[in-house]
This record gives structure tokens, C-alpha cells and sequence, in this order.
């Protein structure tokens, strides 16, 4: 075993319990929110508080939709999470296409300007972003949610990766031969071998959309067009909260999550921390 | 000439939406700098006024107070994270094998999580009255020796200044603890074994290894997490502003710079002064960047 010919001495308890009460600890918050969702507000706030499921789910929902057209406001979040992921595919299997095969003037500054562009802190074009929404006439549209994002560096950087190391510059030369031309190539043989990497960079862009806040706060300016996020912050209020409802929603909006990462972790793993261990 | 085109094009989407969305607004901000400008008036309203914002910016006391409770933020999630992380995924690396991926998994799921789920559910962990953290510690008052040292009374963790920074800062350090301890555990297994035997067989002690091998060989990645921790900590926004209500909390005491330039632009509807406090905040974080590096010595190639 790989572990025992490193240390002479095996996994003491101490690490062990260590690793494990950290681990709960970070699971705790997850676990009490899912308690607190099934309980009404008064059980909450009781002493002691609840420790374990209770029925109050359903009513609690119920709450939140007299607060929020909850139905509506996930359905945004889910449409606006959709369209983005599908344009943000494309558009960087196309960028991360021309810098993996092509050779072209100016190639390298390109995809320096491109990598630059992670760099550049998102508050800096905050305030004038919203201007140009103003005059383009998108606020409260879905669109200025999904487009301005929808070409990010590091998923044109994981898609070059992917071409370069996947996909044999012998089946597009073969390609070329046979008469095809450049976008059909792309089409018909370069985009449906780029599955996994798709898979990779599409749950990422998912969850980023799903949970985006600040990008919904700046352009959404009515209760019927707010992404769920924004329409759960809505139902916070100085007084009178109402915590069984807002800990149903909250659940809502994390479940989604949950599976997925149960099911994907390793990739998302890989692909959310790709930029950084490239070395 | 057709086929010279050909890579432009599949470009053209990334650097049409940059130009719109990523270098415009940025221009624009610059330009707005000098302005004084409510957009309500509309285009006609805006008056060149030099200086003017950006002098305003280094007079406002507010602007301070809230470069300063972001350095605090930064510093107290920040640094725990990086002291926590490299231990930990030195545990998780060299003790773990089979249960490593889960055990990553739990560290890393807050950090995949919506901020204003996270934020709904910690200010209701820390709710005054009947939140769980002080029925915790009501219980832990009962015991004899503590008894002298919690207090008696609830805490009102989230509308006390003294204790608002501690929570947001806590919740970020929560938040981000497992991407970083990610990054750690693949920059370890990319240390050739080879070290690692060769001190084995002269005889170092487990504590030694890490120590003489493990840390030295971490540098490069902990320059490179340690940077992306300042440059995400002084853009602190949607954590203290969700857990603050949007308004930074009793005596502003929550609120870092990127929340009163929203405010400024948002609230106060002042777009030139926001965007005078928007390059302030940039340079800062360029500056504070540039000085951790240099602090920490030359950095590998990475990003």
C-alpha cells in the first residue's frame, strides 16, 4: 500500500480525527440548513434548536412563494444557466479550436490578450457595465446575464488544452483532403470529440451562472426577472424574517449543486483548478 | 485569402464580446473617473470636473474605513486559509489514500456553493436570540471553567462591529479553504518521490520531511494561491454584503470597498465618484499583489 511505504509509522487516530472533525465541520452549515428547511420557524427559533428532519418542508415553500414567484425566478435561473453554458461552449471550442491548430498572424499576442483577460478584477468594469445595459436597453433582459460572459479565457484555455492533447491533427488533415472545408471540419469532426471536455467546462459554466449574484444585482431590476439568488435575498428583511422559508429556498438552490458534484467532483475539481496547477 | 481568415473568425466571438463587455467598460470607467455624473440626467449631464472625484475619494473618511476593514478581511480569511491548507493536505497526501477523494470533496463543496445560500444559512447559525452558535455556547456557559469566559448574555454576531468582521471573515475562510487545499494536494503529488525516499533512508522524521522537502518544494504554489488570495479578498463583496444586509452593517463595520463603490454608484447614484474608488481599489490590489510576490520571491511560470 502506498500509504504505509512513506511513513514508517501508519494513520494514527489523531490524524484521522483530525481530517474527520474538519471535514464535519465544513459539512455542518450544509447539514443544518437542510434540518432548518424541514422545520417551521417557530421550532427554529426554540431552545434547544432542531437537530433533525422535521415535515415543515412544503409549508415552508409555501411561504416563499406568497414572497417571490419562486417558480419563475428558478426558472430564469435555469434558462439563464442553459443558454449559458450552450454559448459558452461553443464559443470557446471555437477560440480554443484556432489556437490549437492554426497558425496564424499575431497568434501569440492573441492568446496573450487572451490570458491577460483573467486578470483583469470583474469590479473594475462593474458600474460602466451596467451603463452599457442601460443604453443597449438589457436591463431586466436574460441576455445581459448569458452574453457578455459567454467567451471566458480560461474555457477557451481548457478547450486549447483538450484539441492539442486529444484530438489527432491527422483526422483533420484527413478531413481537409476529403474536401471539407474549415467550418465543416470543425462541425462535423472536431466538435463532437470534444465531449468530455464539454462535460468539464459546461458544469463549471453551469454553477457559475446559477450561482452568480452580483451580475443579476447590477441588471435585474424587477421581482419577476430576478434570477433565484437575488429573488432569495429579496425575502431577507430587517424584521420578521421568515428563516424556515428562506432555508427551503436556500436548500433549493444548493441541492442542484449537491448532485451534481456528487456525481462529478473529481472532473469539476480538475477543470475549476486547471488555470492554476498548469505549472 | 479566404482561408487566411479562417482563425480570426473563430475567434471573433471571445474578442467581440471582450471588446463590448471587457475593454469598453473599463475605458469608460477610466473616463468616468474625471466626471461628475448622475445617468439619470442622462449623456448631456456629464461635466468634466478633473480631479475633482479622485481627490473627494482620498478625503472621504468612509473610503478609508472601508480600505481597512477590506485589509482586515483579506488578512484574517486570507492567511488562515494558506496556515490551515498546507498542513492539512500534507495529511490528506501522504496518509490518505482511498477516502482521499471524499475527504477532498467535503472541503471543497463550499466553495461550488451559492453565496447567498451560504450567507442565509450562517446568518441564521449566528442569528442572535435562537441561533444555534449561541445556544451553543449557552450550553458550553453551564460548564464550570468557561463559565468565566463566554459571556452571559446572546451575542448579536452579525450587529455588533466587534464581531461582524470575525463572522464574514470566518465564512470566507470556510468558503475557500478547500480550493485551496486542492491546489496544495496537486502541487505535493507533483514532488518527485524520489526526495521524499532519499531523507527516508538518511533517517529524517516525518516532521523534518515536511519541513526540509515538502515545504520548499510548495513555494511556487503557495505564491501563486497566496496572490489569488489577495487579489479575491480585496474584492471582498458578496459575502459581507449578503450578511450585511447590503449596507455594511452597525457603523459600516462590514462594509469593504468594493460594497461602498457599489453603493456610491447604486445608491448614492454618483457614477464618477464610483468609478474614482473603482481605480483606487485597483490599485491597491496591483500594488498589494506585486509586494506579495516580491515579498515571497520569484515566481514559477503558472496561471
Amino acid at each position: 500500500m502506498a500509504v504505509l511505504n512513506l511513513g514508517d509509522r501508519p494513520v494514527g487516530p489523531i490524524t484521522i480525527l483530525t481530517l474527520g472533525i474538519g471535514a464535519l465541520a465544513m459539512l455542518a452549515p450544509f447539514y443544518f440548513m437542510f434540518v432548518f428547511a424541514t422545520q417551521p420557524r417557530t421550532e427554529i427559533f426554540s431552545m434547544p434548536p432542531p437537530l433533525w428532519f422535521g415535515e415543515a418542508f412544503l409549508q415552508n415553500l409555501n411561504i416563499l412563494r406568497t414572497k417571490i414567484p419562486l417558480w419563475r425566478n428558478l426558472g430564469w435561473s435555469l434558462y439563464v444557466g442553459l443558454m449559458s453554458t450552450a454559448l459558452t461552449l461553443l464559443f470557446c471550442a471555437m477560440g480554443g479550436y484556432a489556437f490549437a491548430v492554426y497558425e496564424f498572424r499575431f497568434k501569440k499576442q492573441l492568446f496573450g490578450i487572451v490570458m491577460a483577460t483573467m486578470l483583469i478584477p470583474s469590479f473594475l468594469g462593474m458600474i460602466p457595465s451596467f451603463l452599457i445595459m442601460d443604453f443597449l436597453g438589457w436591463i431586466d433582459q436574460p441576455r445581459a446575464l448569458y452574453l457578455p460572459g459567454a467567451a471566458p479565457a480560461m474555457g477557451i484555455f481548457l478547450m486549447r488544452q483538450y484539441i492539442l492533447s486529444a484530438i489527432p491533427r491527422d483526422l483533420i488533415e484527413a478531413a481537409r483532403m476529403d474536401g471539407c472545408n474549415e467550418f465543416r471540419i470543425f462541425r462535423s469532426v472536431v466538435l463532437p470529440l470534444l465531449g468530455p471536455v464539454f462535460g468539464t467546462l459546461g458544469l463549471i459554466t453551469f454553477i457559475g451562472s446559477w450561482n452568480n449574484f452580483i451580475g443579476p444585482l447590477i441588471v435585474m431590476r424587477s421581482v419577476e426577472m430576478y434570477t433565484f439568488p437575488l429573488a432569495l435575498r429579496s425575502v431577507q428583511s430587517p424584521v420578521d424574517t421568515e428563516w424556515g422559508a428562506l432555508m427551503a429556498g436556500s436548500a433549493i438552490a444548493v441541492l442542484p449543486l449537491l448532485i451534481i458534484f456528487i456525481f462529478s467532483s473529481r472532473r469539476l475539481i480538475a477543470g475549476l483548478t486547471a488555470g492554476a496547477v498548469r505549472g | 485569402m479566404f482561408k487566411a481568415s479562417v482563425p480570426y473568425l473563430f475567434l471573433s466571438p471571445f474578442f467581440l464580446l471582450f471588446g463590448i463587455f471587457g475593454i469598453f467598460p473599463i475605458v469608460f470607467s477610466f473616463v468616468l473617473m474625471f466626471q461628475q455624473w448622475d445617468p439619470v440626467q442622462g449623456f448631456g449631464a456629464m461635466q468634466f470636473v478633473g480631479f475633482e472625484n479622485i481627490l473627494f475619494t482620498l478625503e472621504d473618511p468612509w473610503v478609508w474605513k472601508s480600505l481597512a476593514n477590506t485589509f482586515w478581511l483579506a488578512v484574517a480569511s486570507g492567511l488562515p486559509q494558506h496556515l490551515v491548507a498546507v498542513p492539512l493536505a500534507y495529511l490528506i497526501n501522504e496518509k490518505l489514500q482511498g477516502s482521499r477523494n471524499a475527504l477532498m470533496g467535503a472541503y471543497f463543496l463550499p466553495y461550488i456553493t451559492s453565496t447567498v445560500a451560504i450567507a442565509m444559512m450562517f446568518t441564521t447559525l449566528f442569528s442572535t436570540d435562537y441561533g444555534l452558535v449561541n445556544a451553543l455556547l449557552e450550553t458550553l456557559q453551564q460548564w464550570p471553567i468557561l463559565s468565566w469566559l463566554i459571556p452571559k448574555q446572546h451575542i448579536d454576531w452579525l450587529g455588533t462591529p466587534e464581531t461582524v468582521k470575525p463572522v464574514i471573515a470566518l465564512v470566507v475562510f470556510w468558503r475557500y479553504l478547500g480550493f485551496n487545499l486542492i491546489l496544495y494536494v496537486a502541487a505535493m503529488q507533483s514532488i518527485p518521490r524520489e526526495l521524499y525516499e532519499a531523507a527516508r533512508m538518511d533517517g529524517a522524521r516525518e516532521w523534518r520531511i515536511f519541513w526540509s522537502i515538502t515545504l520548499p518544494q510548495l513555494k511556487p504554489m503557495m505564491v501563486f494561491s497566496l496572490t489569488l488570495s489577495v487579489i479575491g479578498g480585496l474584492q471582498l463583496f458578496e459575502e459581507p454584503f449578503i450578511l450585511t444586509g447590503g449596507k455594511g452593517g452597525v457603523e459600516q463595520a462590514g462594509m469593504t470597498t468594493a460594497m461602498y463603490m457599489y453603493r456610491t454608484a447604486f445608491e448614492f447614484n454618483d457614477f464618477g465618484l464610483a468609478s474614482a474608488m473603482s481605480w483606487l481599489l485597483f490599485l491597491m490590489i496591483a500594488v498589494m499583489t506585486w509586494l506579495t510576490n516580491r515579498a515571497l520571491g520569484p515566481q514559477q511560470e503558472s496561471i
